[in-house]
């Protein structure tokens, strides 16, 4: 409520009795308050953003899928992020993929319906639960990620994660990206593009393709800011964490499921 | 001796030669820890600024042949490094001109 509106609502109210007026003033005020809050803590999530500062703690960075906006068949996101982190497009199954799509079914009323899964980024990841070297790790600001010096490549988070989000690297990589080191003997998975993250850049590769291609499916975002795109999208829809019975508390949520 | 490669002209190292020849092990596995699970970029040591300057002229790369700069000096002394294995050998493409 804007200063002009509250001074429009006190002056309709000037008949009322005088403890009307009263209360009115004292929740007026007490508006004031809140939103004067509101907007402070607004203004401390976007100060602590900055690349040098690195990882904030307070930022949690996901994705919101809408699947009911994701076209069947069409798999910008996944070329995008090949292309963005230097995958080459798979060509057997063992070769790494971060990012795939896929089509689901309910058998009884046969709605289908097309979405893409990578990494859910959990609050309680099971890959980190399991490394046995500490490669696995949550990020401060929640993604969780690999860190290939310390990976020796025994692929326990592999079979840990439900979401079959990690690969595995077999053969030697030449030409990686230099934002993007990957090499063999690692296992790795969906960065949620953090080498742009990092660079103050707030927006991953496949959502950025899915916004070109006119889907506008994925929206990345802080679900930790209120006013962010992804919370709002998120607090006006029903949204869905995939196996959400494991309790994960995860960074991408779906829509339409 | 090995026959060290001469920086992109015009480039100032972040420490003298002695102190790099020394230190660039240590300088760059704190930076490497403090970026891949702090996420802080633009560190002072980097694997990338190193490779933004002392990649070679002739090969684009610090690892691709005998000559270029960190093979030359490690297959002198037998350390067999495996940055490269994961970590691109030459400054990506738009780079080449300015310090990342």
């Amino acid at each position: 409520m804007s200063d002009a509106e509250r001074g429009a609502e006190r002056r309709d109210n000037q008949p009322d009795s005088a403890s009307r007026r009263g209360f009115l003033g004292v929740a007026a005020v007490a508006m004031g308050g809140t939103l004067l809050a509101g907007g402070v803590r607004l203004i401390e999530v976007q100060a602590a953003t900055p690349a040098a500062a690195g990882a904030n703690p307070k930022v949690r960075w996901g994705l919101l899928i809408d699947t009911d906006k994701c076209a069947s068949g069409c798999t910008d996101c996944v070329t995008a992020c090949n292309t963005e982190n230097g995958l080459a497009t798979p060509q057997r199954a063992t070769d790494a993929q971060w990012i795939r799509k896929i089509e689901i079914k309910e058998i009884k009323t046969e709605r289908s319906a097309s979405l893409p899964v990578m990494c859910q980024h959990c609050a309680e990841p099971p890959c980190v639960d399991v490394c046995p070297t500490g490669a696995s790790f949550k990020r401060a600001d929640g993604i969780v990620l690999v860190d290939r010096h310390t990976c020796i490549g025994c692929r326990y988070c592999v079979m840990a994660c439900p979401y079959q989000a990690r690969s595995f690297v077999h053969e030697p990589l030449t030409e990686q990206k230099p934002e993007v080191p990957r090499g063999k003997g690692c296992v790795e998975s969906c960065t949620l593009c953090v080498h742009r993250i990092d660079q103050g850049q707030q927006n991953t590769a496949c959502a950025e393709a899915c916004t070109k291609a006119g889907h506008n499916a994925i929206s990345f975002g802080n679900l930790n800011d209120p006013n962010s795109e992804i919370s709002r999208r998120a607090r006006a829809a029903a949204t869905t964490q995939l196996r959400a019975d494991l309790r994960l508390d995860l960074g991408v949520r779906y829509q339409g499921l | 001796m090995p026959t060290i490669e001469a920086a992109r002209a015009g480039t100032q190292c972040i420490a003298d030669p002695a102190t790099m020849r020394r230190e660039h092990p240590a300088m760059l596995e704190h930076q490497r820890d403090e970026t891949v699970r702090g996420g802080i970029r633009g560190n002072k040591a980097s694997l990338k600024a190193c490779i933004a300057c002392h990649a070679s002229p002739a090969t684009g790369s610090v690892a691709k042949s005998e000559s270029n700069f960190c093979v030359s000096c490690h297959s002198y002394a037998a350390v067999r490094i495996d940055c490269f294995g994961c970590h691109a050998t030459r400054p990506p493409a738009t780079a080449m001109s300015k310090q990342p």
